[in-house]
């Protein structure tokens, strides 16, 4: 027996074959259930010659088609889902590359089963029914405050449900409802922290003992101050809305990369060339839904740079480990646990005029908080002897951005032909934050 | 009768203005008034040169921008209550001051300052009621 606690220790601890016969049950099924639903995958897979009754074992996922953001994009807001509109309880959404957000519909199932997954990832964190649970990712269309609660609730804790801001107030609740556990961005834990040291806060009057922070990629380093700092054990959670939510995969006490819920997914590890990696090699993370009912997506490219294996971990689940994300293949930034795409901010600046179509983006960390600093160059015309008109572009700017981007920045005017230019490609983004 | 101004938009970021008067200094270009409005991130410096011709085409060159302004260079007198005088006779016939800012140098014995309203035609036409002059081009380009 394991000397941790397990939720399930059933399905937590299942035997690689055991593990290998549920992917390969589940794999037809979802198959089965998105080419009888999802025109979108029915084309796909006619064009690839595949139908359903070829996927025999999990293996054969190889011949399955992959899943691209875009796909989301050009199917929104609910082209993917699989099930009439009606068996959707619950849709989540997060920022997508064009000002649309990325969705996902969620059927009553679908909900027990993040929220006994939640459970699952929070059980390997210590959190038990004892616990009182501190969330402060934000509530509503992103899937982190209601991800955390449900699995929270799910095991019994008691849920303190603060959502992101107001940082004093923060501070005051975790002292007084005597939160055993953390939830939040791990940047806005480090904001926290701050805040406790600047207030002076006496850090042996929390109870906290440890933290669920996913959301956005972070550090070995960040760990170890978060640690240190809030005096906790800190544990990553890793999500993303297109599969389902925080709760994919989580970090165990072994802290020997974060175990994928296999039951539920089924990753993979691909190449530039998408081809299919082995275990232990370095590439992007692939993820197809076995269970889910309201929008099941096969090989959904992740963008995550990771690789996998399947060892025995000490803390006795079975279920293969991804490493810490660090990094990602495509130009995504994961800023304050918003994901921003360049691409994104470009189509937000062209909407204003007075701007050439030159721009950089600088994101940083100002001590504990991700920054994010849009310099756009101005336009010649529009530079004139006062600095009223300027400021008001730059306030329309933020505003624009606010709006489409979903996230606060700061607005740099520069002078024209001042940012660099390079041949080809310019380089549009410089993240300091490495 | 008009001065032209020139203004330069700089970013507020150390070493942007000494960057930028260095290139004035190594071009030969004296300015003769100068005022700087700033913010937090830039800052539009605006002043008066002899040859804003010869000085717009120079500072455009080193990769600045130039916007060309019509101002007024007035000759208010110096003594207590001088410059609220005229402001009175602009204020008391509706004329807004956009800003003013005054010269470095000067050959007269009164102030000379540099007004920026919205209509220059009209401040004008007041001022010279009040016989207060303001200094063409051409004189300024003789300081």
């Amino acid at each position: 027996m394991t000397k941790y606690q397990l939720w399930d220790p059933k399905a937590e601890t299942m035997s690689r074959d055991e593990i290998h016969a549920v992917q390969s049950r589940e794999l037809k099924n979802v198959v089965q259930r998105v080419y009888e639903n999802v025109p979108f995958y029915r084309e796909k897979m006619d064009a690839l010659g595949v139908k359903p009754e070829d996927i025999h074992d999990a293996e054969d996922i190889r011949l399955l088609p992959f899943t691209e953001k875009s796909d989301l994009r050009d199917h929104y807001p609910f082209g993917l889902f699989a099930v009439p509109r009606e068996e959707i309880v619950r849709v989540h959404a997060s920022s997508g590359t064009t000002g649309k957000p990325t969705v996902a519909g969620y059927t009553r199932q679908d909900l027990d089963n993040w929220a006994d997954l939640m459970a699952r990832s929070m059980t390997c964190a210590g959190i038990t029914s004892k616990s009182v649970v501190h969330v402060a990712y934000g509530y509503g269309l992103f899937t982190g405050g209601l991800g955390a609660h449900y699995g929270a609730e799910r095991i019994g804790a008691t849920v303190i449900p603060v959502s992101g801001g107001n940082t004093q107030r923060q501070l005051m609740l975790l002292k007084d409802f005597g939160a055993t556990a953390l939830a939040c961005t791990p940047s806005y834990a480090m904001n926290l922290a701050d805040a406790m040291e600047n207030s002076g806060m006496d850090m042996s009057e929390l109870k906290l003992e440890s933290g669920v922070f996913g959301a956005e990629p972070w550090s070995e380093k960040l760990r170890e101050q978060l640690e240190e700092k809030l005096r906790i054990r800190a544990f990553d959670v890793y999500g993303l809305t297109e599969m389902m939510g925080p709760g994919v995969a989580m970090d165990c006490p072994e802290r020997c990369g974060l175990h994928v819920w296999e039951d539920h997914f089924l990753p993979e590890i691909v190449n530039e060339e998408l081809q299919r990696m082995p275990y232990g090699t370095e590439g992007e993370l692939v993820i197809t839904t076995l269970t889910k009912q309201g929008m099941p997506l096969l090989r959904y490219r992740t963008h995550d740079l990771s690789c996998l294996d399947d060892k025995p971990c000490a803390c006795g689940r079975t279920h293969v480990r991804m490493r810490r994300v660090k990094a990602r293949t495509d130009d995504m930034l994961i800023i304050r646990g918003v994901n921003v795409f360049p691409s994104q901010i470009e189509h937000s600046l062209l909407k204003i005029r007075g701007i050439a179509p030159q721009y950089q983006i600088v994101v940083d960390r100002k001590g504990s908080l991700d920054t994010l600093e849009v310099q756009v160059e101005l336009d010649r015309t529009l530079i004139g002897d006062t600095v009223r008109d300027l400021e008001t572009l730059s306030a329309r700017i933020a505003a624009q951005l606010a709006s489409d981007v979903l996230i606060s920045c700061r607005v740099k005017l520069c002078q024209p032909g001042s940012l660099p230019r390079s041949e080809g490609k310019a380089k549009r983004v410089i993240d300091n934050r490495k | 009768m008009y001065v032209k101004q020139i203004s330069v938009f700089i970013e507020n970021a150390p070493g942007k203005l000494a960057d930028f008067t260095r290139i004035l200094g190594e071009k030969g270009i004296d300015l003769l008034s100068l005022s700087i409005a700033d913010t937090t991130s830039f800052g539009i410096l605006r002043g008066i040169v002899a040859d804003w011709e010869k000085a717009s085409k120079l500072i455009e060159e080193a990769g600045y921008t130039v916007c060309l302004t019509d101002v007024l260079a007035v000759e208010v007198p110096d003594r207590p209550g001088g410059l609220a005088g005229i402001l009175t006779m602009l204020s008391e016939k509706g004329i807004e001051i956009e800003y003013l800012y005054s010269f470095v140098r000067n050959k007269s014995d009164k102030a000379l300052i540099v007004f920026r309203v919205p209509d220059t035609d009209k401040a004008q036409a007041i001022l010279s009621e009040h016989r207060v002059r303001c200094l063409s081009q051409e004189e300024i380009a003789s300081f």
